[in-house]
C-alpha cells in the first residue's frame, strides 16, 4: 500500500525513502529511573492528571490536559524550583489529527533539571496564557501566536511580534507557501506605493537570486550595458565597460584586458 | 515613481503629541546606531523620564525556524551562523550537539578540544566586541579602537582555521571539518599572553572613569526574581545574582575537565554586568591555555581523528570516500538525501556568550527537522527592557541596551 501523504503540508519532503526503511527511536526511560524526576512527577501527578510520562535525552516529558497548564506550572515554580521557563512554542499536527502540541521547557536551577511539559489543543483552540507566572511567556506567547495563529487567553498584548502587524497568515503552519503566496507579493507595493501602482511596479521579486537578461532597469547586464529603458532584443553586441579611474590609482596597476588571459577552460 | 509620503502611516496614528498630560513618544531606532541592529523601540516619556516602553523587533526576521523544516540537518548548519554573527561558532555547535544528542553520537576527543578553542575565542570576540561598542555608545572611544584591534587578532586566527571571519559555519555535526592550522596555537599563544594586559589596559581606562561610573553604577538594575521570570540568562543572570554557567552546571564537550570560575554578583546593575564580561574574559583565557595542553596530549597520544563514526549519519573520511565504495555510496546518500535521525525530540541547552542558547528539535524520521525551534538569550533580554526601561531616563536606554548585549540576528531569527 502506498503510504499517506497529508495533501496540505506543502512543505520539502524526501524525494525517496526506502520501502522497507523503519525510523529508529530515540530511546525513552521510565520517569521511576531518575530520582528526582519521579519525585517532580508524583507531586504534579498529586493535584493534576498526567496522561504520559518518560524520560527522553535526559529531561523529564509530561503530558497534560490543556486546561491544567497555569496550575501546572504554578506548582512547578512554587513547590517543586523550576524557576525559569525557558522556552515555549508550538508544534503543528494539523495535517494529521488538525491539532497542535504546546511545549513548555521548563528549568530548575538548584536541582539541575529540565522538565518539558506539553499537551495538545484542537485547531482554533485558544491556551492559557502563563504570562502572570513567567514574564518571559510575554513574549514567547505573542511569538507563538505570530507564527501559528494559536492565541493565548488573558494575555495582555496578543499582537503579533516578528512579522508585521497587519500581517495575514501564520508561516510556521506547515500549510504556509515557501515561496510567498500573493498576499506576499503584494505586501510592501501596497504599503508604500499604494494599491493603484501595482500596474506600474508589479509583484515583488521574491526570488533574489533571479537574473533577466532582457532587463535594462536594474544591474543584471555586468559587460552588455545599456542606456537605461532601452528595449532589449537578446541580440546586442558586448559592451566591454571600463570602470577603472583613467589616471590610475596609487598603487594599483591597470588592468588591462589586452595584456590578461582569459582560462576559458576551468579544467585544464 | 515618487513614494507618496502620507501612505506610510505609522501605526500609533490615533496619539498625539500635544495631550493634556504633557506625555511623549519617542521613536528610538530601528535605525539608530546604539540600537545593536534592528531594535525600535517607542518610549512614552514624561519629560525626560520614561514611563512605558514597547520593544518593537522582528526588522531582521528571516524565518529561519521555517528554513530548517525545509533544509536537511548539514545543510542549515550555515544558517545558524546568522544568529548570533558575533559569536557565530557557538551557533554552530548548540546546532550540531542538538543533533549529535538526538542520534546519540560521540565525538572524538581531539575534535571536542578544538571545538572547546573556537568556543572560547568566539566567548572572548563576543565580549570584546561588547566592550567596544558598549563603551562607543557611552562615549570611550578610545576602548572601542582598542577592543576592535584585539578582537581583530582572534579573527585572524579563526580566518586562519575556517577562511571566515564572522560567519565560521567551522563545526560539523559530529565533529570538526578540520584540524587547526600549523600556526593556530602559536598565535593563540601570543595572544593569550597578551591578553591579561590589554584587559587591565580596558578597565585602567574605564573602571575609574567618572563618566562611566555615572551611566553604569545603579543604572539598570535587575532584580534576581525579575530576572529569573523573564528567561535572562548568561551574564544578565549572573549579574543579578544567581550563579548559573551551563558550562560548569550542566557540562557539555570536556568543560567539566577544565578549571574555571564562574563570575557572578548580586548587584544587578550595568556596572556589574560590565564586570562580570570583563573577568569571562579572564577566565575564557584560562579555559583555552588548558584547551592548548588537552591539545597537544592529543597530538602527543596519536588522536587524529576528528569526525565521529557512525555509518548511517556521518560521512567517512575523504580517504575512505575516494577508496572504498562503500564509504562513497554513504556519503552520496547522505549528501543527497541527508542524515535520518531517530523519531523523538530533544532540547539541549549551551552557555553561549550571550547566554542559555538552546534548540529544540522534533523529529520524525525524516530528512528534515519536523519543528526546530531555537531559543536565543537576546529574545528575552530585549524583552525584558518592557520592564526595566520605566523610571530610567532617555540617556540610561543606550547604556542599558548596552549592557543586554543583545544581538538582532538572534532576536529575530
Amino acid at each position: 500500500m502506498r503510504a499517506y501523504t497529508p495533501k496540505d503540508d506543502v512543505q520539502a519532503k524526501a524525494y525517496y525513502t526506502d520501502r522497507f526503511y523503519v525510523s529508529p527511536q530515540v530511546p525513552k526511560q521510565k520517569p521511576e529511573s531518575d530520582e528526582v524526576f519521579n519525585a517532580d512527577l508524583e507531586a504534579i501527578k498529586a493535584k493534576f492528571e498526567v496522561t504520559d510520562a518518560y524520560i527522553q535525552v535526559e529531561q523529564l516529558v509530561i503530558y497534560i490536559n490543556a486546561n491544567d497548564i497555569y496550575g501546572v506550572l504554578e506548582l512547578m515554580r512554587d513547590e517543586l524550583e523550576y524557576t525559569q521557563l525557558s522556552e515555549m512554542s508550538a508544534i503543528d499536527w494539523l495535517a494529521k489529527g488538525n491539532k497542535f502540541e504546546i511545549f513548555y521547557q521548563m528549568l530548575s536551577m538548584n536541582k539541575r533539571k529540565r522538565i518539558r511539559v506539553k499537551y495538545f489543543i484542537e485547531n482554533g483552540q485558544a491556551v492559557d496564557s502563563v504570562e502572570k507566572l513567567f514574564r518571559s511567556a510575554d513574549w514567547s506567547e505573542r511569538e507563538m501566536f505570530d507564527m501559528f495563529g494559536i492565541e493565548a487567553n488573558g494575555h495582555p498584548f496578543m499582537k503579533r511580534i516578528l512579522m508585521p502587524y497587519d500581517w495575514q497568515g501564520f508561516p510556521l503552519l506547515k500549510t504556509y507557501p515557501l515561496q510567498g503566496d500573493e498576499f506576499a507579493a503584494w505586501y510592501e507595493v501596497d504599503k508604500i506605493y499604494g494599491k493603484e501602482a501595482r500596474d506600474i511596479i508589479g509583484p515583488e521579486l521574491r526570488d533574489t537570486a533571479k537574473v533577466d537578461r532582457y532587463d535594462s532597469e536594474r544591474f543584471a547586464r555586468l559587460g552588455h550595458e545599456v542606456p537605461k529603458g532601452t528595449k532589449i532584443t537578446g541580440n546586442e553586441p558586448k559592451n566591454e565597460q571600463n570602470y577603472q579611474e583613467d589616471d590610475g590609482v596609487f598603487m594599483i596597476k591597470k588592468f588591462d584586458k589586452k595584456d590578461s588571459v582569459v582560462i576559458d577552460d576551468p579544467q585544464r | 515613481m515618487a513614494q507618496i509620503k502620507n501612505r506610510l502611516t505609522p501605526f500609533f496614528e490615533n496619539i498625539t503629541f500635544d495631550r493634556e498630560d504633557n506625555e511623549m513618544i519617542l521613536n528610538f531606532g530601528p535605525q539608530h546606531p546604539s540600537a545593536h541592529g534592528q531594535l525600535r523601540l517607542m518610549l512614552h516619556l514624561q519629560q525626560e523620564q520614561i514611563t512605558k516602553a514597547h520593544p518593537d523587533v522582528g526588522y531582521l526576521h528571516r524565518g529561519m525556524e521555517k528554513m530548517a523544516e525545509n533544509m536537511i540537518y548539514n545543510e542549515f548548519m550555515p544558517t545558524t551562523d546568522r544568529m548570533d554573527y558575533i559569536a557565530s561558532s557557538s551557533n554552530n555547535y548548540g546546532f550540531a550537539l542538538a543533533v549529535e544528542k538526538l542520534v546519540g553520537l560521540d565525538v572524538p576527543r581531539r575534535a571536542q578540544v578544538i571545538r572547546m578553542m573556537l568556543l572560547e575565542i568566539n566567548r572572548l570576540m563576543s565580549h570584546l566586541f561588547w566592550l567596544a561598542t558598549t563603551a562607543l555608545d557611552i562615549g570611550a572611544m578610545t576602548v572601542f579602537l582598542f577592543a576592535f584591534r584585539e578582537r581583530e587578532y582572534l579573527m585572524d586566527i579563526i580566518e586562519g582555521y575556517c577562511g571566515a571571519r564572522l560567519t565560521h559555519a567551522a563545526i560539523r555535526i559530529g565533529g570538526v571539518p578540520l584540524d587547526i592550522q600549523d600556526s593556530f596555537i602559536s598565535q593563540l599563544r601570543i595572544f593569550l599572553d597578551k591578553l591579561p594586559q590589554n584587559i587591565k589596559d580596558y578597565e585602567d581606562l574605564l573602571d575609574t572613569n567618572r563618566i562611566w561610573l555615572m551611566r553604569m553604577e545603579e543604572v539598570g538594575t535587575i532584580p534576581t526574581e525579575m530576572a529569573l521570570s523573564w528567561g535572562c540568562t548568561g551574564p544578565m543572570l549572573r549579574a543579578s545574582g544567581v550563579k548559573w554557567d551551563i558550562r560548569k552546571e550542566e557540562p557539555y564537550e570536556l568543560y567539566d575537565e577544565v578549571e574555571f570560575d564562574v563570575p557572578w554578583s548580586d548587584k544587578g546593575d550595568n556596572f556589574a554586568r560590565y564586570r562580570i564580561y570583563m573577568e569571562e574574559m579572564r577566565e575564557s583565557a584560562k579555559i583555552l591555555y588548558q584547551t592548548i595542553d588537552m591539545y597537544q596530549k592529543c597530538v602527543k597520544d596519536g588522536q587524529t581523528e576528528l569526525m565521529a563514526h557512525s555509518p548511517k549519519y556521518i560521512s567517512a573520511p575523504k580517504l575512505d570516500i575516494m577508496t572504498q565504495n562503500y564509504s562513497l555510496m554513504q556519503h552520496f546518500v547522505l549528501v543527497t538525501q541527508g542524515m535520518r535521525p531517530p523519531v523523538g525530540e530533544v532540547y539541549v541547552a549551551t552557555e553561549s556568550p550571550k547566554g542559555e542558547l538552546g534548540f529544540y528539535i522534533n523529529s520524525q524520521g525524516g530528512p528534515y527537522p519536523y519543528r526546530l525551534k531555537m531559543r536565543a538569550p537576546s529574545f528575552w533580554h530585549t524583552g525584558i527592557l518592557t520592564d526595566l526601561l520605566p523610571g530610567h531616563y532617555i540617556p540610561d536606554v543606550v547604556s542599558i541596551i548596552g549592557t543586554t548585549n543583545i544581538v538582532f540576528g538572534e532576536v529575530d531569527r
